[in-house]
């Protein structure tokens, strides 16, 4: 059961980001984008992480995903222009996925069965937060703070 | 004998799961899930055919007019009626649209809106589908509404489409920001995202007297206001619906659709308004409790259904006294209201929880809120005198 829902997701997954590298159409590309999203979503479902999974969603679809789709609408005109093969892209492509290789392959803990862990509640993600992890959660609240008065002060007419 | 009644719906899905006795437990797993979808969307579709003629029944009286009165006794079939028109209505399809994302759009925004009904505790051990982050799901199912409303806009092709879009995308991520922090305070003072939860400390009364839903205190009750507009906002309802003003921009990322698919574009519409009011029945107004201990006789999902139908008849009455805002009005009220009082609801709801949760509590964390709010009101006041419009971008 668990292994065919991972073959489906799998497939659905690599098929979307294929699409999204792909296809001729930006905005379908980026819409594919948001399908991958959706797939990897399910694969923290799978694995019992609930949180991260609907984290994934929330701020992937419901954030990026759309912060995506403005950003070609409201920047480019020539959105169905055939640009040619991108040969920076695919050497690029080609060297992250050597790096992410050779460290799958380097890392010695995934041939071990991992020890059976207690479901991830959200209740403990929100303790390790509050607790152990305060400091990081401060500064990531602290630059985001920052992050939403600089995009204020950036769309702020200016007064003559 | 009330117990059984109350447990009415329950014990009716277990006798049905019981002819399944002996069969692998995924194959049941798959059953009882299946027996929730159909429920669910029994109920609901059922509810948004009413909800559909008895909002333009409601609006006919506010209006002083008559309404559907054709269609069976008082006009009551007229659902069915509109249902056969758009089933046998031309689908049109734009020459120049996006053929597959055109036509994606209103699946994507049916599912996302069914999908949210999942979570809602109806009544007593009546949760269709137990998520541990059930609050965020909702949210998170909410958020794709919006890649779904971007994809009619810009599949349809037309300016008027993707204009249409743009505000609606607009005014629903200004307006989630309040939706999800407005559900903090509550998150915080019941420390769980599990809709079951959060209704189950909202049990019992104060005094014997006042239920304790959290609507009752002054941060609950404040956070309650805040999150039903910003629902209002979400469901794109009067006097926030401004994606679809006919007058202006002909129905928005809707224009290009017909027959049917615009028919499912409604549906989704109301199916999320019900979505939302259910959430804020759990949040807020205690869920399926009943509101007295002496009318606990009556099932729980009776006292989640009626608080439904009070705040949908809300809804329509809104629709029905209220004209349509401006969106710079919108947005502006978003960021310079909503906002800074949905974060002063989280402060009283802290300051609520260390002054003891009595008395004490509820006394402080009104004066947190009324501060905050004359305050917000004294700088906000413009002083500015109503004046001829002055258009700045239309000349």
């Amino acid at each position: 059961m668990n292994s065919a829902a991972f073959i489906i997701i799998a497939i659905v997954t690599l098929a979307a980001a294929l699409g999204a590298a792909t296809l001729r159409k930006l905005m379908h590309a980026a819409l594919f984008f948001a399908v991958a999203f959706v797939g990897i979503a399910a694969f923290f479902f799978l694995l019992g992480a609930e949180f991260v999974g609907l984290a994934l969603v929330f701020i992937y679809i419901g954030a990026v995903a759309v912060l995506i789709v403005f950003t070609i609408l409201l920047t480019r005109r020539d959105v169905d222009e055939d640009r040619g093969f991108n040969w920076g892209g695919a050497i690029i492509a080609v060297a992250v996925f050597g790096a992410l290789a050779w460290s799958v392959l380097k890392t010695q803990s995934l041939a071990i069965t991992a020890p059976h862990m207690a479901a991830l509640t959200v209740k403990r993600i929100g303790e390790a937060l509050m607790t152990t992890y305060v400091w990081p959660l401060q500064c990531v609240g602290l630059l985001l703070t920052a992050a939403l008065i600089g995009a204020l002060i950036l769309v702020t007419e200016e007064k003559q | 004998m009330s117990r059984s009644i109350d447990q009415f719906f329950v014990s009716a899905k277990q006798w049905l799961l019981s002819w399944l006795a002996g069969s692998p437990s995924w194959i049941i797993q798959v059953v009882s899930s299946l027996i929730n979808i159909f429920a669910l969307l029994a109920v609901f579709l059922s509810l948004f055919a009413l909800m559909s003629v008895l909002e333009r029944k409601i609006l006919a009286r506010i209006q002083n007019r008559y309404g559907p009165n054709r269609v069976g006794p008082f006009g009551l079939f007229q659902p069915i009626a509109d249902g056969i028109k758009m089933l046998i209505k031309e689908d049109i399809v734009p020459v120049r649209a996006d053929k597959i994302v055109h036509f994606l759009a209103p699946v994507l925004i049916a599912a996302a809106a069914i999908l949210a009904l999942g979570i809602i505790p109806y009544g007593r051990n009546m949760t269709p589908f137990t998520i541990d982050g059930g609050i965020l799901f909702l949210f998170a199912v909410g958020s794709t509404t919006e890649l779904a409303v971007f994809m009619a806009g810009w599949g349809s092709n037309n300016k008027f489409s993707m204009l249409g879009a743009m505000r609606a995308i607009a005014q629903m991520i200004s307006y989630e920001l309040p939706l999800i922090i407005t559900v903090l305070p509550v998150v915080m003072v019941v420390s769980s995202l599990t809709p079951d939860r959060i209704v189950a400390a909202q049990a019992g009364y104060t005094f014997g007297l006042v239920p304790r839903w959290f609507v009752f205190t002054p941060w609950g009750a404040a956070a309650f206001v805040l999150f039903f507009v910003s629902g209002l906002v979400e469901s794109n309802r009067t006097p926030f619906d401004v994606p679809e003003g006919e007058s202006e921009i002909v129905a928005g990322h809707m224009t290009e659709y017909s027959g049917f698919k615009y028919a499912i574009f409604f549906m989704a519409e109301y199916i999320g308004m019900f979505a939302i009011s259910g959430l804020s029945i759990t949040l807020f107004l205690g869920g399926w409790h009943a509101p007295a201990r002496m009318l606990e006789f009556l099932p729980s999902y009776v006292w989640f259904f009626a608080k439904l139908s009070v705040l949908l008849f809300v809804y329509i009455w809104i629709r029905g006294t209220l004209p349509r805002t401006r969106i710079d009005q919108i947005m502006n009220f978003a960021w310079k209201f909503m906002l800074p009082m949905a974060f002063t609801c989280i402060i009283a709801a802290a300051v609520w929880h260390y002054a003891g949760r009595g008395l004490r509590g509820w006394l402080w964390s009104l004066v947190v809120i009324a501060t905050v709010y004359t305050g917000l009101s004294m700088l906000l006041d413009t002083r500015r005198k109503f004046a001829p419009r002055v258009y700045r971008f239309a000349e």
